[in-house]
């Protein structure tokens, strides 16, 4: 609750100082407001406290994904001066959204009625869509942005009728009283329920990017800043799955014949097209963005497998997910900024000149593969251990065969760095000024490879 | 307050249900039908009011003043929504000269 406040303060704080011109003060503020933010979410700890009627509840699984976002946003940030860097406007607008749309994440992992979730899911997309369309003067940005905009306002509509559909065979919008409606009339739940279950589902499958609702990731990622694909895929992500799992593990998990089918139809069609289409992409842009497709069916496995320790999983498969993610973007954004192009064939011949920078973009690859001493790979085993003890072992086999897809692409870029000669000699001017935040991803990466089971414990 | 619900109840409940869906239906074809951006705004906000008038009927039928005051919530989302959608109708326009969004097809697999 407390985080949610320090960061809107400081979010005003930023556009007031962005107003007033005074443009150097504007980084240091966040960087310190972030970690402000991040230390006072931890207070709430093994507390449990519920705010406002029910309407936002700060347990332990709150606290954890909400760390997680604060700690992505800020990753993001420190990328953003280099990012920016020849920009000559202070951005203020830009950086004040993105904390806004920071603190809608953090009321969808949060909330306890489902106004709550409807409020924190649109304030982190009206953000997104102005944050999409920030490059103005290309019109790939602005297209991403309209794109964004039209599907993302269709499924707030879905959304929003499913929750009317539900308030009215409820008559509440607590999450208590439905889960408690639910045990009630476990054995006669109206069409009505069950209609307005189905149109939720769809409504947050387009958030996530669940197939077949995925069709926009692809365009709005490769269309938008860099910077911003990154936080969308990263923290728009992890909320919407948050979002996803509070609300089904704290309402629904006693009908789970109701929506267990379909998202199991889900959760396969995801991972087989995610990862099919990513195998013959050029831009790595483009590629990563059918990888975020398909970790979002692997995501998509944890809510299917509720019972057991599902959330620790979720957990720990959004932290190796975002924080490889956030790397293989950033080292995307160097190379861009050096050779203008997004192509497969502008990272040939990178570890000849920058050494580093090639053997984080390999860690993250490898990662987001899930080769096993990379956090990426204890992640999918204890998700795909969880969903087998639940007896999805069909959806596990078409995971796998999913996976193992996704080596091919993941090393292309990999192989182009190592095995490649490139054809202009020079080095790379811009990795000077990435290569030192580069270099503190990879770190953080191998890091949590070692402590996976710190991550899955915690919640 | 009093005499406006039992008004409302005079109708059965059903009747605004399917009032309510073929409003929604109209909204979700407008939205894959309409080439034009405008057209598929108005089509977007036909969704968004047709669950904001369910959401009231419920909570006229069921005394409950929670619905009522969700319809608000959505309103002012509903309202911001749209300004977001202008602007951003207006930045297309400004480089394309239109608002067909056929011309939204630079990107594609």
């Amino acid at each position: 609750m407390y985080a949610i406040i320090t960061i809107s303060i400081v979010a005003i704080i930023v556009l007031f100082f962005g107003a007033f011109g005074k443009k150097k003060m504007i980084l240091p503020i966040i960087y310190v407001g972030l970690p402000l933010a991040f230390i006072v979410n931890l207070m709430g700890w093994n507390q449990s406290i519920h705010y406002f009627n029910e309407m936002y509840i700060d347990d332990n699984f709150t606290i954890a994904f909400n760390g997680i976002l604060i700690f992505i946003t800020l990753l993001i940030f420190v990328f953003a001066p280099v990012y920016y860097k020849s920009v000559k406007r202070p951005l203020e607008d830009i950086y004040a959204l993105i904390l806004f749309s920071l603190v809608g994440g953090l009321m969808m992992t949060a909330f306890g009625n489902l106004v709550m979730l409807f409020l924190g899911i649109e304030t982190l997309s009206l953000s997104l869509y102005l944050l999409a369309g920030s490059k103005k003067s290309d019109p790939h940005s602005n297209e991403a942005a309209m794109k964004y905009f039209l599907t993302g306002s269709f499924a707030s509509g879905f959304l929003l009728f499913g929750i009317a559909l539900l308030y009215g065979a409820c008559g509440s919008f607590n999450l208590e009283d439905i889960k408690l409606y639910v045990m009630q009339n476990q054995a006669n739940i109206p069409a009505m329920f069950t209609i307005g279950l189905f149109l939720i589902a769809v409504g947050l499958a387009f958030k996530v990017g669940a197939a077949p609702f995925h069709f926009w990731i692809p365009d709005v990622y490769e269309g938008s800043p860099t910077l911003i694909t990154t936080y969308m895929a990263t923290v728009g992500k992890v909320a919407a799955f948050a979002a996803f799992f509070r609300l089904i593990n704290s309402s629904f998990g006693e009908v789970d014949f109701l929506w267990k089918t379909s998202l199991i139809v889900f959760a396969a069609a995801t991972i087989l097209i995610g990862n099919f289409s990513a195998l013959y992409q050029d831009s790595v842009k483009r590629m990563l963005a059918y990888s975020g497709v398909a970790h979002a069916g692997y995501m998509l496995i944890a809510i299917i497998a509720l019972k057991g320790n599902a959330a620790g999983v979720l957990l720990l498969y959004s932290v190796s997910y975002s924080i490889a993610t956030i790397t293989a973007f950033a080292v995307l954004m160097m190379v861009r900024k050096e050779t203008g192009s997004f192509s497969i064939k502008s990272f040939n011949g990178l570890a000849k000149h920058n050494p580093t920078v090639a053997f984080a973009m390999t860690i993250a690859m490898l990662s987001l593969a899930g080769i096993p001493p990379m956090i990426g790979f204890s992640a999918k085993y204890q998700l795909f251990v969880s969903a087998i003890e639940q007896g999805q072992l069909p959806l596990v086999i078409i995971a796998i065969i999913g996976s193992m897809v996704s080596v091919y692409y993941y090393l292309r870029p990999v192989v182009a760095m190592y095995f490649t000669r490139s054809m202009e000699s020079t080095p790379f001017e811009a990795a000077k000024l990435y290569k030192k935040q580069i270099l503190v991803m990879a770190i953080l990466l191998i890091i949590l490879s070692f402590i996976p089971g710190l991550i899955i414990q915690l919640i | 307050m009093e005499t406006t619900v039992t008004q409302l109840q005079m109708i059965p409940l059903v009747y605004y249900i399917i009032f309510c869906t073929a409003l929604f239906t109209i909204g979700v074809v407008g939205v894959l039908v309409k080439r034009n951006a405008l057209a598929i705004f108005m089509s977007v906000e036909l969704m968004l009011n047709s669950a904001n008038l369910l959401l009231a009927a419920f909570s006229a039928y069921r005394n409950d003043p929670s619905g009522q005051v969700f319809v608000f919530f959505i309103m002012v989302v509903a309202a911001a929504e749209i300004a977001i959608g202008l602007a951003l109708l207006v930045v297309v326009y400004r480089s394309s000269r239109t608002i067909d969004i056929n011309i939204l097809n630079r990107l594609k697999w």
